[in-house]
């Protein structure tokens, strides 16, 4: 129960429709027309949870249900989509509190003509606060929401620490899971700054790079059937072809017409749109377990980690070497770095310019796909909009360690990554993210070169 | 060359720094750095009122950065300076605009989605529609409107671009787009006109006209400071030439004396500048416009501390 | 098939609330981005501490008058806090401060710990606030037709909604028509070309930035009143989406221009709403299902923006000479 709890972007569909919908209290039946949202409430003790008020929230309608004397309750909707399904805790009969409480409000997919269900279990919350024999990162014991085709959401990379005060065995942990996080979050984005490094765009589809590893690797190893290490090298090498791909066919040619800077800034967020509803297209709104047994986990101290996220991690530090290795003592790598710090000198020092950032766009979408790939298996699943999810925390990176420098992106994102993991430990865990957002505006602000840019020369 | 203040001028010591009978402009201690390199180092400068002040050096001088923070676009490391005696250093732009100091920009700034006369109207002052309140009001503004568009169409019979009045000024030829710049400048009736590389990228039929207009700002009344690096460009209309070489002011003097002057020399050739190659006087229009557009392309830096060149624009990123 | 239902279907989009809301927000962003230049990518955070302004206020028993003012208030501290510090930026970081200022926004006001306050990521029920709202309208409860549209009078989904929501609407066009042709909106235009020469010219352009930025800023919250009156205030559902779609109409439209917005917002969701329909009835729920044929009228608004943006940046009402997309 401890992964993928909240939903971070649910918003799929936001179509709007005329017509309003008187609230259904009464059982409802699926029509071809409509469509059922509905469950049964019983308390901890099996006991029907009655009078309980559950808002069931679409896009083009908002419905209010109540549960009847059998804990039963219904919603009737008109339209196809995405739903929000919200208990009002404070309804609850006394003494009964939500099993898992992150898992409200709740998003269900509704397909007219069928039922869907949205199950709030009832009973003591799974995990207390902060003590260590809770299984904390990555959730080892996760055993899939009950009807997984809700869950579009990635919020939750660590979400073993929520409540309970500060204590060293809980630091411990979640500066474990931070730096877990933060290696796989620079793998991610040191695409996203090479990109932004070559060519000055800053690229707001890298996410949607990140998801198609995720998604990649989950085709070829539950659908194919393939081992997991082939199909996450078949991942990568198709992220890194989508990379070359994308440049040879959009902007290459954008840069050729010199479409400005900031046109092309648009067009990376009308891709990430189009990607992310293709995904949804073809794979569904709901998680997608890339691996499908529970982990195992590994106990080193007061840690818990799991051993795909140890494994995840091992590729991630030999690959970011690989990296590093390349930027810093290959010709291509050094030309790389020209090509990032003045364009117009290494074009005319005889680098071909074009050619660098090609393989600038191949090198960084395989990165990224790597990154979804490890990222996915850390997560325990991956989603259409995992790396949308990500995408503002990749930009805190990147931007922190300095725009364009790629050490940067790899500090910037361990610092980040801490900065999540460790904020849980004094706020909410549900607004972690906002803290990683705070710094980047702060940066942003006080220091745009970056903790690793130098300040530089303007005009 | 105006006879009189080339008189008023006559007893003026030809040193570096040398004091001014009426100073309109008078800096002191101006340093400028970027990294490690000194762009600017000027220890005393006095522009004289009333007249025309070439400002001229090799490329990489440290004119146009000098420039930039005369007028607030770019903040000095120490200095200070006084315009008609008030205090203008750490004081932004716009109010050193106002204060009556207007500039021009050597990449021409026209505004070129916007027709002539409105680059000309928006370089008026005083109109009260341009506060968000009163803009909702028409008659409020309406009045003033019309005295700085019968104001604007006088300027633009002078400088020969009346009937451009309804292009947009991309449309302009680049010399043109100098001239609309200038002109527009002139709006807000300025005490002092500090002009960028006026002759830059302008082709050679328009030169003559343009330094025309600058002889009759002087004779006008209004006090011209401007940049060039090419002394022969100077030499027929200025009554003053100021010379930096590395960020230093190395020579003053009257423009028939100062090319003999062994320090301007020295800055010219013993820097192992080369005055002409990489001037973008000599490139045609279209490559200057084409790097122009490289440069906006290239969007990085905003033009705080306007680069000396379309290249180094570039490579500031 | 059935033509009628689809095209009245269509129709209805064309003065349904949310898109007299889209418009809305779209001609105040229009202020920030077509007028001025600046980048705001974080317009949905604008509309959401609106709705959250007017839902809270109200809630608390505030007349609807006050929370109007309310859900200004919030507009323009927003904007200020976002402004001082960002407007001497480059544009690319007003981009990203903003998308992150607005992400803060929803997700603190979505986290449990302002249960108490915002409802959490359940939000607001529409209920709980519309109360006052309704009570103003002058026509009597029940619903009406006018030709193919049948709504309540009052309730959620209204005309009373349709009808202040497009007052508002055509207010703020008149609004940006008189400033688009004052010496103000020149100033703004220069300022979009090119700030620097703006800045030579002794205009104060942080100041004119400001402005743009909070008078953008509170049409977008007025855009966010009207968008949860016939809904609730749902904090996930005026994300980073409502941001791009916002986008999307402003340069469908064309920026820079009065009625652009207002152009934009009836297109996109009357082709949304076309996509949709048409989709159910034509193609065999083997083939797509309805989830399905929603999420390619998604597809499509990805590619148009895309499109858009290379092809035809002046949108359908611009003027290319006038608008490029070129901000510094």
């Amino acid at each position: 129960m401890l992964a993928l709890l909240a939903v971070l972007v649910p918003t799929s569909a936001t179509a709007a429709s005329g017509l309003p919908l008187a609230a259904a209290t009464e059982a409802c039946a699926p029509t071809p027309e409509s469509a059922c949202i509905g469950g049964t409430i019983r308390t901890a003790a099996g006991e029907p949870a009655v009078g309980v008020a559950l808002q069931v929230a679409g896009v083009d309608e908002t419905v209010d249900a109540t549960t009847g004397p059998d804990g039963r309750w219904s919603a009737a909707v008109t339209s196809a989509g995405t739903y929000t399904v919200t208990l009002d805790a404070a309804t609850l009969p006394a003494g009964e509190t939500l099993r898992d409480p992150a898992q409200n409000p709740r998003t269900v997919e509704v397909t007219l003509g069928q039922s869907a269900g949205a199950l709030f279990p009832l009973g003591a919350p799974s995990t207390g606060g902060g003590d260590t024999d809770d299984p904390p990162s990555g959730g080892e014991s996760t055993t899939p929401a009950p009807e997984a085709s809700g869950e579009p959401g990635l919020d939750s990379p660590s979400p073993g620490a929520r409540g309970g005060g500060i204590n060293w065995d809980r630091v411990a942990q979640q500066t474990v899971a931070g730096l877990v996080f933060g290696t796989l979050l620079a793998l991610a984005s040191v695409g996203l700054s090479l990109i932004f490094g070559t060519t000055g765009l800053s690229n707001f589809a890298h996410g949607e790079q990140v998801t198609l590893g995720g998604i990649l690797a989950y085709l070829f190893t539950q659908v194919v059937g393939l081992p997991l290490l082939l199909s996450g090298a078949i991942a990568v090498v198709l992220a890194a072809a989508s990379g070359w791909l994308q440049d040879a066919v959009i902007w290459h040619p954008l840069r050729k017409r010199r479409v400005g800077m900031t046109q092309q800034l648009i067009v990376t967020i009308g891709l990430a749109i189009t990607l992310q509803y293709v995904y949804q297209f073809f794979l569904g709104g709901s998680s997608l377990r890339i691996v499908r047994s529970n982990p195992q986990a590994v106990n080193i101290g007061p840690v818990y980690i799991t051993q795909q996220s140890l494994i995840s991690v091992g590729i991630a530090v030999v690959v970011l070497g690989a990296v590093s290795y390349f930027l810093l003592a290959t010709r291509i790598g050094r030309a790389t770095r020209a090509v990032s710090d003045n364009p117009a000198l290494a074009a005319a020092s005889g680098i071909t310019v074009d050619r660098i950032i090609r393989l600038v766009w191949t090198v960084g979408a395989g990165l990224a796909g790597l990154g979804g790939v490890t990222m996915g298996l850390y997560l325990n699943a991956t989603a259409w909009n995992m790396g949308s999810t990500l995408l503002l925390l990749m930009f805190a990176a990147v931007t922190l360690g300095g725009l364009g420098t790629a050490f940067g992106a790899l500090a910037g994102s361990i610092v980040i990554g801490l900065v999540v993991e460790l904020s849980n430990l004094v706020i909410p865990s549900d607004m972690r993210y906002a803290g990683a957002l705070v710094i980047l505006i702060l940066v942003l602000l006080l220091r745009p070169q970056g903790i690793l840019g130098r300040a530089e020369r303007i005009g | 060359m105006s006879a009189e203040t080339t008189s008023t001028l006559a007893g003026v010591s030809q040193e570096p720094g040398a004091a001014k009978p009426d100073p309109i402009l008078v800096a002191d201690d101006v340093t400028r750095r970027f990294g490690g390199m000194t762009a600017v180092d000027v220890g005393h400068l006095e522009v004289q009122r009333g007249a025309i002040t070439a400002l001229i050096g090799p490329n990489g001088a440290g004119k146009t950065t000098l420039f930039n923070l005369l007028t607030g676009f770019d903040q000095p490391n120490s200095g200070r300076w006084t315009f008609e005696g008030r205090q203008l250093a750490g004081v932004p732009a716009a109010k050193v605009s106002r204060a009556g100091m207007v500039r021009t920009f050597q990449l021409t700034k026209a505004l070129s989605r916007m027709t002539v006369m409105e680059n000309m109207r928006l370089g008026a002052s005083d109109q009260p529609g341009e506060r968000l309140l009163q803009a909702l009001v028409p008659p409020l503004w309406k009045p003033r409107e019309r005295e700085i568009t019968a104001k604007a169409e006088e300027l633009l019979e002078r400088f020969k671009l009346l009937e451009k009045k309804d292009d947009f000024a991309g449309s302009l030829s680049g010399g043109q787009r100098k001239l609309l710049e200038m002109a527009r400048a002139l709006m807000s009736d300025p005490t002092m006109v500090m002009l960028d590389e006026p002759m830059a990228g302008v082709n050679p039929a328009l030169t003559q006209s343009l330094l025309g207009h600058i002889q009759g700002l002087r004779d006008g009344g209004t006090t011209v400071l401007f940049v060039e690096h090419d002394m022969h460009m100077v030499r027929h209309i200025s009554d003053w030439v100021a010379v930096m070489a590395e960020g230093r002011l190395v020579a003053e003097g009257p423009p028939g004396g100062v090319m003999a002057n062994p320090a301007v020399v020295d800055a010219y050739l013993g820097a192992h500048h080369d005055t002409d190659l990489g001037d973008d006087s000599l490139l045609s229009d279209e490559v200057a416009e084409q790097l122009e557009a490289e440069a906006e392309a290239e969007a990085e830096a905003r033009s705080h501390g306007q680069a000396e060149g379309p290249q180094t624009d570039e490579g500031d990123r | 098939m059935d033509w009628t239902r689809i095209l009245s279907n269509v129709a209805g989009e064309l003065i349904a609330p949310t898109t007299a809301a889209y418009a809305l927000a779209a001609i105040g962003l229009n202020v920030h981005f077509g007028l001025t230049g600046l980048l705001n990518f974080g317009q949905a955070g604008f509309m959401l501490l609106g709705a959250y302004g007017f839902a809270i206020s109200t809630i608390a028993g505030w007349p609807l008058w006050a929370a109007v003012l309310v859900a200004i208030g919030c507009s323009v501290v927003f904007a200020l806090v976002l402004g001082i510090p960002t407007l001497k930026l480059r544009g690319d970081y007003l981009a990203i401060v903003t998308i992150a200022a607005a992400e803060i926004v929803r997700i603190v006001g979505r986290s449990t710990a302002l249960t108490n306050l915002t409802g959490a990521s359940s939000g607001l029920r529409g209920d709980s606030y519309k109360e006052t709202f309704q009570e103003l309208s002058p026509f009597d409860d029940g619903t009406s037709t006018i030709g193919p549209f049948t709504y309540a009078n009052n309730a959620s989904n209204s005309w009373w909604v349709r009808i202040v929501g497009w007052a508002l609407v055509l207010l703020a066009c008149l609004l940006i028509w008189r400033l688009l042709n004052s010496p103000w909106g020149r100033v703004l235009k220069g300022i979009r070309e090119d700030e620097d020469a703006v800045r030579s010219l002794g205009k104060n352009v942080y100041g004119y930035k400001m402005q743009a930025l909070v008078l953008g800023g509170v049409i977008g919250s007025l855009a966010g009143v009207v968008y949860v009156m016939p809904r609730a205030v749902q904090p996930d559902s005026m994300g980073r989406p409502m941001t791009f779609w916002v986008w999307t109409i402003l340069l469908l439209g064309g920026a820079a221009t009065v009625f652009g917005p207002v152009l934009g917002s009836m297109l996109f969701w009357a082709a949304l709403m076309l996509i949709k329909t048409v989709g159910r009835e034509l193609i065999p729920s083997t083939v797509m299902r309805a989830e399905q044929i929603e999420q390619f009228g998604w597809i499509v608004v990805g590619v148009t923006l895309m499109l858009l943006v290379i092809f035809r940046p002046q949108g359908i009402l611009g003027d290319k000479k006038e608008l490029a997309i070129n901000v510094r």
